[in-house]
């Protein structure tokens, strides 16, 4: 085993073990921390991959940026298990069967994607350079678009906010 | 004539040598780890003793001058006192989360050192996109410190907690498009290129005045985002105690403490790699003989002697400026440093586009 063999193993591991974590977890502020994780482990995987940008926009957007939103929103609830209303035991059940479902789309849709070999450290489209040139060419106006709706969802989050005065 | 870069290849042949690859890559990653733990150690003692050094001075008193000659080994006598302190956790607390937070906040720090050029050809990690790496590591430590302030239990510590996720999130802006501003003119994230741009000439002497009002600006929301004076809203002591560091003692408040000296000390590196050259020696046009003698100093000379410089400008700010308000703070960042910077970076583009940089 080489050391992208050894790190390949151990970051699937830790992605897997963390975002159990994130569904057994009690605690609210322990889920979100252990999401976290995952989002660690998953940009692990994508600098195997040698997709260095990814990686950093993965941090920046999620570990960094929405993450961080999420400890805030949950810290200031202070949700704790006597003062929040406590679900009913058919909510978890139909939770258990929803999420089941989705496995099962999962898993069906990997069986009928076939086996494709992934070369580790190889390939450069995930280099800024090639993410760049693909975005500003070939995906000009969908990537214009999207960012017209980012200042539209910016724009209503500034009126909501400003609704009391 | 000795250099880090040689030292490095030297011990990188004769492993290679004597072991196989696998082996060599894990034996190296121990190195840099060891060696980024001691350079840790070496800067919490050294920038303790500098900056109460720096505020005697700026306030006019001694200073500590007991402990070893001119008192220089007080820090390590500080550093053994809070060795030696109980680590108390506190019964209301969240026991994990309490005891995991400062070991983050010095893990951000560390992964931060990766991409910085300590000398010419010395560097741990040359990713294409360095300056994005140091962004968004940095954007983590905000999780340490939400972290800390959570996990006490305490309403002084969330308040401080609270409070520095605020100002982070919002200081790193104008520290990002300053940052971009270099980039702009660089064409380049790599960090190693960004040095070798400068090798006739530093950004911020080349890029005429958007450069130095980049300069500012990250100079100013750099000192926000590791949470110093005028900054330190996080931690004021009249007002919250010590802020989200409030329940900690012993050896993990002064994990803290480190932390906070090894981010000014990594955004004090950043600023003078992409601002001041990095480990690129001073020239001045065609004087071949000035600049001879400038290359004659051995590069690491060049990159530590900006870095300190750029720390004595942070620990002069911290002892001569007053506190900001919260409200103050949050002003100064939306409603003057980021339309600036933005304003800034057109500005820059512009220079870029008509090279008008030299």
């Amino acid at each position: 085993m080489n050391v992208t063999e050894i790190l390949f193993w151990i970051l699937s591991a830790l992605a897997i073990a963390s975002a159990l974590m994130v569904v057994l977890s009690k605690n609210p502020v322990h889920s979100v921390l252990w999401l976290i994780m995952v989002f660690f482990a998953i940009s692990g995987h994508y600098i195997l991959l040698n997709a260095q940008f990814l990686f950093i926009v993965n941090l920046i957007v999620y570990a960094g940026a929405i993450m961080v939103l999420f400890l805030f929103v949950i810290m200031l609830m202070n949700l704790n298990t006597d003062t929040e209303p406590q679900k009913n035991k058919w909510l978890k059940v139909a939770g258990v069967v929803a999420g089941g479902c989705l496995m099962l789309v999962f898993v069906a849709a990997l069986k009928s994607s076939g086996t494709q070999q992934v070369q580790m450290g190889e390939g450069n489209i995930g280099l800024i350079e090639n993410l760049g040139k693909a975005l500003f060419n070939e995906y000009v106006l969908p990537f214009e678009i999207s960012s017209v709706l980012f200042l539209s969802a910016m724009v209503g989050a500034v009126v909501i906010g400003k609704k009391g005065d | 004539m000795w250099s880090f870069s040689k030292i490095a290849n030297i011990i990188h042949e004769w492993l290679s040598q004597t072991f196989n690859v696998t082996w060599t890559t894990i034996i190296e990653m121990v190195i840099a780890g060891v060696a980024v733990i001691s350079l840790f150690a070496v800067l919490g003692l050294v920038l303790v003793i500098m900056e109460r050094k720096v505020s005697a001075w700026m306030q006019i008193r001694l200073g500590p001058n007991r402990v070893g000659p001119k008192g220089l080994l007080q820090s390590l006598a500080d550093t053994l006192k809070l060795l030696v302190k109980e680590g108390m956790t506190p019964n209301g607390a969240d026991k994990f989360l309490f005891n995991l937070a400062p070991f983050i906040a010095m893990m951000v720090a560390m992964l931060l050192l990766a991409p910085i050029a300590f000398a010419k050809d010395f560097q741990l990690w040359d990713l294409n996109i360095g300056v994005l790496y140091v962004s968004a590591i940095s954007s983590i430590s905000v999780i340490s410190i939400l972290m800390a302030g959570w996990a006490s239990n305490n309403k002084y510590s969330l308040l401080g907690a609270m409070r520095s996720g605020a100002q982070i999130v919002s200081y790193e802006l104008s520290a990002g498009l300053s940052v971009l501003a270099i980039v702009v003119l660089t064409g380049s994230l790599q960090l190693s290129e960004i040095v070798n741009s400068q090798a006739n000439g530093w950004w911020i002497f080349k890029g005429h005045i958007p450069a130095i009002i980049a300069f500012i600006t990250f100079i100013i929301a750099v000192t926000a985002e590791t949470n110093r004076a005028p900054f330190d809203l996080a931690e004021a002591e009249s007002e919250l105690t010590a802020g989200f560091h409030t329940e900690y003692s012993g050896m993990k408040f002064a994990l803290f403490f480190l932390a906070e000296y090894a981010n000014v000390f990594i955004v004090c590196a950043i600023g003078a790699t992409l601002f001041l050259g990095g480990w690129m020696p001073f020239h001045i046009g065609n004087w071949n003989g000035f600049n001879n003698i400038m290359d004659w100093i051995p590069s690491s000379v060049w990159f530590f002697g900006k870095t300190f410089f750029l720390i004595f400008l942070i620990m002069w700010f911290r002892w001569t400026f007053p506190r900001l308000r919260i409200d103050q703070l949050l002003n100064l960042e939306w409603k003057y440093l980021l339309p600036i910077s933005m304003v800034n970076i057109l500005l820059v583009t512009a220079m870029a586009i008509l090279k008008w940089h030299f």
